[in-house]
């Protein structure tokens, strides 16, 4: 387990995930492409879900609202992807701050059902605003970030534009990733573990139980919108349904499917989900029940997810050896 | 102070004052109102009348988290702690939220306090289970681990509800022995509520003593054990 643990898990999977475009075919650099955005965007969730105990059943409307940012700033602007992106995290956060000062006030199952209804109101607007968004037909050709002057520069040059923008994703997706880890390893990281464990004895540690949920939110928000906007771009469009209910169930499945215990779980859930979806529809076109017989059987017997369930064997793998 | 649920009086007109670095108790039988009371004192419930007072500050209505800032301290009657945490979390996270480090989202958070906490859970008989998840200690431990909770957030007045209850006889002695060791320590407000004559007997200076809402009688030990009602409603009630 000591082994384990101190092998550099994050780079060395950052490494391998750059060298999928020189290994696989260009399949398998959108399939990572895919997943690598969803693993952002399930990481956030995870700081509500995970960290501080609050189950959103809308976050897709700042994965939805990310992405229509980015895709209208680069699109109709023509920003540079260096001023959209930031631009879905700024958007997506301020509308988790509005949305969210009026959630944290509830708590539970009123909470989850307050995040959702905000969820359509998003979806809804983006659906019916056809001037801005395009409505139902959505926004397509979203232009992807200019490369030139990368495939200019030697040693790097010679990649097709869809591997430039893998690349800048996984270099974007692991600053998030470390970004949020930092987060969830502060003191502003161990507050919100409290209000998760006991609400009320936090507040009697001096913890103004709202305002870090708020807080919390907020940051969930705009992660979430971040992988929007690289999402946007990636699926060349930006379309109503990235923030429907649809979404932000699928990204509550990945949570919970990877375990909401550790934080590369979401990730890891993200991964599985994606590439079980894969291959099981090219058997079968019953897919949802596949999906939901495993989510039965992973809530019985690995109640911790994926990675709690990992993280025991690798326990008792130690246990063993110590013996 | 005065409180009621839905026309049910738990609190009816209770005035309790406690001197700086005293003992005191409130003593009562079941639905005297004492956990009513504190929950009115901390915050959790607002009064329907009357005003809390710390030191010369009104603190009446304010949020617990706002309460707990100004130096009061609780513990729960049934045991609250963060039971995921470790032990030495525990009492971490109540120094980290204190010393106001909580809107730091950059540092390590293992490295903070270290010191403070280890100290904390030494004089608590608490060192040795420091990375013991906190949800697996036996309850007295539990009870213990709150009390640090507590300290951690270095208070001036410390509120306890029923520190010992549901304690064997050695742990309900040695809690008491260190809660009275550190509250003299530590120049220590303390008031508490108990159902454990021997422990309040044993430690209080002062007694109130609760009965349907109401005072009905104050003073020290031998003139609360004295007092004629006092034997009738409560302490008669044990023989």
């Amino acid at each position: 387990m000591a082994l384990l643990a101190r092998v550099p898990w994050g780079p060395l999977v950052l490494a391998a995930a750059f060298c999928v475009p020189a290994v696989g075919s260009r399949f398998y650099t959108f399939l990572a492409n895919d997943i690598v955005i969803w693993a952002l965007f399930a990481t956030s969730l995870n700081l509500l879900v995970g960290v501080t105990g609050l189950v959103s059943f809308g976050h897709a409307a700042y994965f939805g609202i990310g992405a229509y940012t980015t895709g209208l700033l680069m699109k109709k602007l023509g920003l540079p992807f260096l001023l959209a992106f930031p631009a879905a995290g700024v958007l997506a956060g301020a509308l988790a701050l509005v949305f969210g000062f009026f959630c944290v006030r509830l708590t539970r199952i009123y909470f989850a059902m307050l995040t959702l209804a905000f969820a359509q109101i998003v979806w809804a607007i983006c659906f019916k605003w056809n001037e801005v968004t395009g409505g139902e037909q959505g926004m397509p050709e979203i232009p992807y970030p200019s490369f030139d002057w990368v495939a200019a520069l030697p040693l790097v040059g010679g990649w097709r534009t869809a591997e430039y923008f893998y690349f800048l994703t996984l270099l974007m997706v692991a600053l998030c990733l470390w970004l949020l880890r930092r987060i969830v390893g502060s003191p502003f990281g161990r507050m919100l573990t409290t209000i998760r464990e006991n609400a009320e004895r936090a507040e009697f540690i001096g913890v103004n139980v709202r305002r870090y949920e708020l807080a919390a939110f907020v940051l969930a928000g705009a992660f979430a919108g971040l992988a929007g906007g690289l999402f946007g771009i990636f699926n060349r469009g930006v379309f109503p349904d990235f923030a429907y209910w649809t979404k932000s169930s699928e990204v509550l499945i990945m949570t919970l499917l990877g375990g909401m215990g550790t934080f590369y779980g979401p990730a890891i859930g993200a991964l599985v989900l994606i590439v079980l979806n894969q291959q099981i529809t090219s058997y079968t076109e019953y897919w949802p029940f596949v999906l939901g017989v495993i989510l039965v059987v992973l809530l019985f017997v690995f109640p911790g997810g994926l990675a709690g369930a990992a993280q025991a064997a690798a326990r008792r793998l130690g246990g063993v050896r110590r013996a | 102070m005065r409180k009621s649920f839905d026309g049910f009086l738990a609190v009816g007109g209770v005035s309790l004052t406690v001197e700086r670095g005293r003992i005191a108790a409130i003593i009562g039988p079941n639905g005297a109102g004492k956990t009513t009371f504190f929950n009115l004192v901390t915050g959790h419930l607002k009064p329907d009348a009357g005003t809390v007072r710390l030191d010369t500050r009104d603190v009446t209505g304010l949020a617990p988290h706002d309460i707990c800032r100004l130096g009061m301290g609780r513990s729960f009657q049934r045991t609250n702690i963060f039971p995921r945490l470790t032990v030495y979390e525990n009492v971490q996270a109540a120094f980290l939220s204190h010393r106001g480090r909580g809107h730091d989202l950059w540092s390590r958070v293992e490295r903070l306090y270290r010191e403070e906490t280890e100290a904390l859970l030494t004089s608590l008989g608490l060192r040795e289970r420091a990375g013991e998840t906190s949800g697996f200690l036996s309850h007295g431990a539990q009870k213990q681990l709150e009390l640090g909770i507590a300290l951690a957030s270095e208070p001036s007045l410390l509120l306890l509800d029923e520190p010992t209850a549901g304690m064997s006889a050695t742990e309900t002695r040695e809690t008491i022995r260190l809660v009275e060791h550190i509250a003299r320590e530590r120049g220590l407000t303390l008031l508490f509520t108990e159902h454990d004559m021997e422990v309040v007997f044993s430690i209080a200076e002062r007694i109130t003593v609760l009965h349907q809402g109401r005072v009905i009688a104050e003073g020290t030990p031998a003139e609360v054990r004295a007092d004629a009602e006092v034997r009738r409603v409560y302490l008669g009630e044990r023989r």
